[in-house]
């Protein structure tokens, strides 16, 4: 059978009391969870830098020393984290046909009729575009990123001094900013969905979410993962 | 305190006063902070003051490094002697100045020109520095014009290398500070001119308020004119407000001569863009966001699943398991991979 909708160990965990499918194994809740918190402290500590209203919370780190060498550091953790995750994840958030459909019909998504929309696999259009939004972003601000990081801007002066250059560097600082704006308010929409859609977190907690979520929110991948069952249902 | 303030110093080449005397550069005269949005006004204006550096009295000496060495008690590393007349190198965390050397061949005379600049911080009245600096009270102006790196509450970040047009500030790689010539404002405080000025032994540095720098780099212009430099003029640029550092060139036309000296430098665009709009409407957004996020989790009807579709669900999938899987339908090549 085909896997166009899942991931490999995406299975029916339960049939009672209520359907359970499994979502993440716990590799990658752990490669996820590791991700967002780095995100976090990266959130916390670039903005202590970003405005001055909140440079206040370079305290929670021991003070503007730290969150210097701290916030690279975590941003090289978080790159790294990420990479494995996205590899993971890639090739079922590939755009399909269903994903424009269902953008065109966001209305419905908000309103929460989401019997009027096409039936979809692992993500819908919106959760793609939040992974591929991470991806372009993480990727934007780790260059940026090891351009503006002091301590390594000898590295850039040994392998390719265009980048140490100041007018470089200041080009960096720019869109560093404004990349890391970007990613803060995907963060926001992420977790704001992941709350909405009552029933996700459980995915990146215990792993598995019901089968009427499944049902709702992504029937394809249901279906695929039922098909797969070839073991007959648990008592 | 019976100790009376030190006058604020006209010039470097008087003697100071010998008796001890209360600093005279306070924290209320301050008039920017960096990384802070409201600083006080200041009760009192000092008189600005600046220094002047006169290119064509300059002999490359080195006196005013070993001076700016002395007073600062800075150690730059022995380097290596490439064959050229710069000592050190470059600008470094230890080296507060630089003489830096250029040969000119004029193409107006055929003569070869040897021009020396004395590099370092302009205190520019419009600060890049000062700017792009994200730690409160790291980058302090004070009224007189004196741009100051404070090092206590400097994080090292390099955001003023970046911030800066003149490429002056150097971050210290073990300290993690950035540093750069303070104009001597702990002389200046006591009524002392800075220690290069005091050392230069033909006047090519000079110190006191700025008018009378201006005043005096008039006559020396002039002078200049009247002996075949007609381009000889004062750089004092306009793009940064005007600066606490000037020079007189004989080229004042073509300032990038001078191992590169800018001709109309001002605060980057790109920085401008970055610690202005970006800055506020980026935290707007974020703060906007951040609150519609809760307000719609707190009242707007959540996306629930209902108890209907947890039985549909059910009913798939046990169909779905029941029903004969063809044997045809699951290609090898998609067992493996992820």
């Amino acid at each position: 059978m085909r896997r166009e909708y899942s991931h490999e160990g995406d299975h029916i965990e339960a049939l009672k009391p209520v359907v359970t499918v499994s979502r993440y194994r716990g590799i990658t809740r752990a490669n996820h969870w590791v991700t967002a918190l780095s995100l976090i402290l990266l959130a916390l500590s670039g903005l202590a830098l970003f405005h001055p209203s909140l440079y206040f919370l370079s305290g929670l780190f021991g003070g503007g020393q730290v969150v210097r060498w701290l916030h690279p550091i975590i941003g090289v953790v978080l790159f790294l984290s990420f990479f494995l995750l996205f590899l993971q994840m890639w090739k079922l958030n590939l755009p399909r046909r269903e994903d424009a459909t269902w953008v065109a019909r966001i209305g419905d998504v908000m309103a929460g009729h989401e019997e009027k929309l096409p039936e979809l696999g692992k993500y819908n259009a919106g959760q793609k575009g939040v992974f591929w939004a991470m991806t372009v972003l993480i990727l934007v601000l780790i260059v940026t990123g090891l351009m503006i990081w002091e301590q390594q801007v000898h590295l850039w002066r040994d392998y390719a001094p265009w980048a140490a250059t100041i007018p470089a560097r200041r080009i960096a600082l720019l869109v560093h900013a404004l990349s890391a704006v970007g990613i803060i308010l995907v963060f926001i929409l992420h977790v704001y969905a992941a709350f909405w859609t009552r029933g996700t977190l459980r995915a990146m907690t215990r792993g598995n979410v019901t089968g009427g979520w499944a049902f709702r929110h992504h029937r394809k991948w249901l279906r695929e993962v039922a098909r797969r069952q070839n073991t007959p249902p648990a008592e | 305190m019976t100790t009376e303030r030190a006058p604020q110093p006209t010039t470097a080449a008087a003697n100071p006063p010998v008796q001890p005397m209360a600093s005279n550069l306070l924290p209320t005269d301050l008039v920017r902070i960096s990384a802070t949005a409201n600083v006080p006004a200041p009760e009192r204006q000092l008189t600005k003051v600046a220094k002047l550096i006169d290119v064509s009295k300059c002999i490359g000496c080195k006196a005013c490094q070993t001076a700016c060495i002395e007073w600062n008690d800075t150690h730059p590393a022995v380097e290596e002697n490439v064959g050229v007349y710069e000592n050190p190198h470059d600008l470094t965390p230890e080296m507060y100045t630089l003489m830096r050397f250029s040969e000119y061949e004029n193409p107006g005379t055929g003569d070869l020109e040897w021009l020396i600049r004395k590099d370092g911080c302009m205190h520019c009245e419009d600060p890049g520095c000062l700017k792009a600096c994200p730690a409160p009270g790291a980058i302090v102006q004070y009224s007189n014009g004196i741009v100051d790196f404070i090092s206590a509450n400097c994080i090292g970040c390099g955001y003023c290398v970046s911030g800066c047009p003149f490429d002056i500030p150097r971050i210290h790689q073990t300290a993690h500070v950035s540093k750069k010539c303070t104009l001597c404002s702990d002389r200046v405080a006591v009524g002392q001119g800075p220690a290069c000025a005091k050392a230069c032994p033909t006047q090519a540095i000079t110190f006191g308020t700025k008018d009378d720098m201006i005043a005096l780099a008039n006559e020396r212009i002039e002078d200049l004119q009247s002996r075949g430099y007609d381009n000889a003029g004062l750089y004092d640029p306009q793009g940064v407000g005007g600066t606490h550092v000037m020079y007189v060139l004989h080229h004042a036309d073509k300032p990038g001569l001078y191992a590169g000296l800018p001709a109309d430098p001002r605060i980057s665009p790109v920085v401008e863009s970055w610690k202005g709009t970006t800055k506020t409407v980026g935290l707007a957004a974020i703060g906007l966001a951040a609150a519609g996020a809760v307000l719609h989790g707190i009242f707007a009807k959540a996306n629930k699943v209902s108890a209907e579709e947890e039985h549909e669900a059910e009913e798939l999938v046990v169909k779905t398991a029941s029903a004969p899987v063809p044997p045809s339908s699951v290609p090898p090549e998609n067992r493996g991979g992820l």
